[in-house]
């Protein structure tokens, strides 16, 4: 060996390049769509009474009690620092009805952490997304707990359970009893359903957060209620206002805008995206023209996590330059 | 008539994928300021891509400046010149940065700085005299890569060369150098090209420039604006400054708008791409026949005291350096040799430079902390900012499986390892290790 000038510094950090990160973290994106999620909560509250922010907190805390002690029974590292279970826990809360008895919406909260994240290995292994298989389990298990509609507008410090019930407007075009609110009612969520799907308003501004701050891409969300806007334009038979109340009902802002985009369920590709939305909306259409459920968007997306593994496979991009045909790279070369 | 040929161009096609990154181009205004000689070189005979050199002299020998001191019968080769003058004291194995053994010879410095008497400026009657004068110069891609030049030269008429795309984006952060050049020897790099283009025959020439450097565009547009490089279409394309830009395959999709294939070089779709560096150094070279033994170097990060460009003969040892601009004004906790996004971190400062080196840096400790590393959430920001169209998620899950298959399927080889998927990762994955991962393990599969 040469020797060469002896080495008297202190020992140096050693790393495989780039040697800078840029500021994203998954903590901050996991913030910014429980950011993008006040709107909406607020918008409940005032809406369904002082009971759906109680809903959301019992579901909340229920999903990161569950994940803490999930992870710790299964000897593994203590990841509630990430903030997904919250995340996890207020879009399980939006799915359900604000006069949904507490321990239903607790045990929601521990099905979607404990069966659906952490049995498949925790964030980003999951298959299906947890809120809505939660949602799924319970509306299976609780149908009229589940199915009991709160009306609107009882006063924000209302917390009976036993409120006044009605029908969704989803329902009332399935041919149930009950009366249309107004579409600027729509708009703003005064109508029964969920505590966080009905005003329209609250979720858009934060689906336009989550986009302007890059955390989504607009893919899913758009492909999704484009295909629904354009089959139940022609299934309404070009109806602009029964078209406008197909999009304002139910879960679909929130199931396109917030659900169908989650990472680990769906694909990664924009053509994968695309052809996720359009899935989505299809099957969405079909539960809502001729299914016996009047909603299906959280039915749309299960089912359309479950095929995420083969669009991704089909929508894989080529690596750069991959010649598509022989003809092509001739073509270049000339 | 001139501004007629010396047009402005915009990308023919932006390349997909890539990051932003801080430019901290904090050294532009540094005009590059030569290092005195040292009082000794090590010279390692691996200084580019391909087979190390074999020493030609021997211990006691003395070597004047520019002296072939080593060289290799190898086609995928550049030769190395004594790049100080004085007694050849040691030829012996060193480490290199990367870990790889490697020969080296050092000279003790007579303190002369005596050209070397045989140095002749090279005699160019034809193109083959040509690449021959490029193979002698010792010049290899000073962009970083330090694959030998001629060979990028040695192109078959059958491959259609028509277009010679020479690199100043410079996209990596803190490096000035190849700014500096664009600044003070703008005049070497048209006429360069002059050159090539007579030689070469190239229908295009195409200098890059990043749009964070308004001044590079302006010099250069100016001395193509009288003239130089007149026989040459010289066109001066404008980047969106996004990093990798100036990596290779993207440099020729946006000059061009063709695809290098994977496994492939540029010439294989018609095109040479040369760092700005290395095309001023040739004009330089056919002038005084004075081989590739200095090399400029940008010195900055936080842990510097006095940030500066700085030349220095090939071999200097990097302590040095760094004295001379300064020492550390605070502790350093990390060195980098190159950028920050695709340099080595080095284990100590006692090593030699390299012809291809660009850059050293050292940062203080607050500047080296990267994020914790968490489980991938899938968010897909690896394979968007991915220039290669690579799913480096996926590829991460083969590599942990072992499945060779898969990994070759995922075009595990096209990746440069740029560091843009790690640098976007909100996980903190290092994900850059884990395509070197997949590599060795494809490269072991293929052995068998």
């Amino acid at each position: 060996m040469i020797s060469a000038k002896p080495a008297e510094e202190k020992m140096l950090t050693v790393s495989a390049s780039p040697h800078v990160r840029s500021s994203t973290t998954s903590v901050r994106l996991m913030l910014d769509v429980i950011i993008s999620l006040c709107p909406a909560l607020i918008a409940s509250v005032i809406i369904f009474g002082i009971r759906a922010l109680a809903v959301t907190a019992v579901t909340v805390v229920s999903c990161v009690l569950s994940e803490y002690l999930c992870r710790k029974i299964m000897k593994r590292s203590n990841t509630i620092g990430d903030l997904s279970a919250i995340v996890t826990g207020m879009l399980l809360a939006f799915n359900l009805p604000s006069t949904i008895p507490f321990w239903i919406a607790a045990l929601g909260g521990a099905v979607a952490i404990v069966v659906v994240k952490q049995m498949f290995g925790g964030i980003g292994q999951n298959f299906v997304n947890p809120a809505i298989t939660a949602r799924i389990i319970l509306l299976v298990s609780f149908a009229s707990a589940m199915s009991d509609w709160p009306v609107p507008r009882q006063g924000i410090f209302n917390f009976g359970v036993d409120a006044v019930t009605g029908a969704t407007p989803l329902a009332v075009m399935s041919g149930s009893d009950g009366e249309m609110p107004s579409l600027l009612n729509m708009f703003l969520g005064v109508r029964g359903g969920c505590l966080g799907e009905t005003c329209a308003l609250a979720l858009i501004i934060g689906g336009i957060y989550l986009i302007a701050r890059k955390v989504i891409s607009p893919a899913v969300p758009l492909s999704f209620i484009g295909t629904v806007a354009i089959i139940m334009l022609i299934a309404e038979k070009g109806s602009f206002s029964a078209l406008a109340y197909q999009i304002l009902s139910g879960g679909l802002l929130l199931g396109a805008i917030f659900m169908a985009t989650d990472y680990a369920t769906s694909p990664i590709s924009f053509k994968g995206k695309i052809i996720f939305g359009i899935g989505c909306g299809i099957i969405t259409c079909l539960i809502r023209i001729f299914g016996s459920y009047p909603e299906g968007v959280s039915f749309s997306i299960i089912i359309m996590n479950i095929l995420v593994p083969h669009i991704e496979k089909l929508t894989t991009p080529k690596p750069f330059g991959t010649p598509k045909k022989e003809k092509k790279v001739k073509e270049a070369q000339t | 008539m001139t501004s007629e040929k010396n047009k402005v161009i915009k990308a023919v096609k932006q390349v997909r994928g890539g990051v932003s990154v801080s430019h901290h181009k904090n050294t532009a205004d540094c005009e590059v300021v030569r290092m005195p000689n040292p009082e000794k070189v090590i010279l390692p005979m691996q200084q580019h891509i391909g087979a190390p050199c074999t020493p030609t002299v021997a211990v006691g020998d003395k070597v004047g400046i520019g002296q072939l001191i080593g060289d290799s019968d190898k086609f995928v080769s550049a030769p190395i010149h004594a790049s100080i003058s004085g007694t050849v004291t040691a030829i012996g194995n060193i480490k290199l940065p990367n870990g790889n053994l490697t020969q080296a010879v050092t000279i003790e410095s007579d303190g002369e700085n005596r050209l070397w008497e045989g140095l002749e400026k090279p005699v160019i009657n034809s193109k083959d005299d040509f690449i021959k004068a490029v193979r002698t110069s010792g010049l290899v891609g000073l962009g970083g890569a330090g694959f030998p030049s001629f060979i990028k030269l040695s192109f078959k008429p059958e491959q259609n060369i028509d277009t010679l795309v020479v690199n100043a984006a410079e996209c990596e952060p803190y490096i000035t150098v190849d700014y500096r050049e664009c600044l003070d020897n703008s005049w070497d790099i048209l006429s360069s090209i002059d050159v090539l283009s007579s030689y070469f025959g190239f229908k295009n020439v195409v200098i890059a420039v990043e749009d964070n450097k308004p001044e590079a565009f302006k010099v250069l547009s100016s001395v193509a604006g009288a003239g130089v490089g007149k026989k040459s279409k010289v066109s001066l394309m404008t980047l969106k400054s996004k990093y990798p830009q100036g990596a290779e395959k993207m440099m020729v999709q946006s000059a061009t708008g063709r695809k290098v294939p994977p496994g492939k070089l540029p010439a294989d779709v018609g095109c040479v791409v040369m760092n700005v560096g290395s095309v001023a150094f040739l004009s330089r070279y056919m002038k005084t026949g004075k081989p590739l033994v200095t090399r400029s170097l940008t010195v900055d990060g936080s842990a510097i005291a006095k940030p500066m460009n700085v030349r220095t003969p090939v071999g200097t040892n990097i302590g040095e350096i760094i004295e001379f601009c300064g020492g550390f004004k605070e502790d350093p906790c990390k060195i980098i040799l190159g950028g920050p996004m695709m340099g080595q971190a080095l284990v100590s400062t006692n090593h030699p430079t390299c012809k291809q080196n660009n850059a050293i840096l050292a940062f203080a400790k607050d500047d080296t902390v990267l994020k914790p590393e968490r489980d991938c959430i899938r968010c897909g920001r690896c394979a968007q900012v991915c220039p290669m169209s690579l799913m480096p998620t996926l590829i991460t899950r083969y590599t942990k499986a072992k499945d060779v298959e898969s990994l070759k399927q995922a075009g595990i080889n096209v990746c440069m390892e740029c560091g843009s998927c790690a640098f976007a990762c909100p996980a903190g994955k290092p994900l850059v290790q884990h395509m070197r991962l997949a590599k060795a393990l494809v490269r072991e599969a293929d052995k068998k």
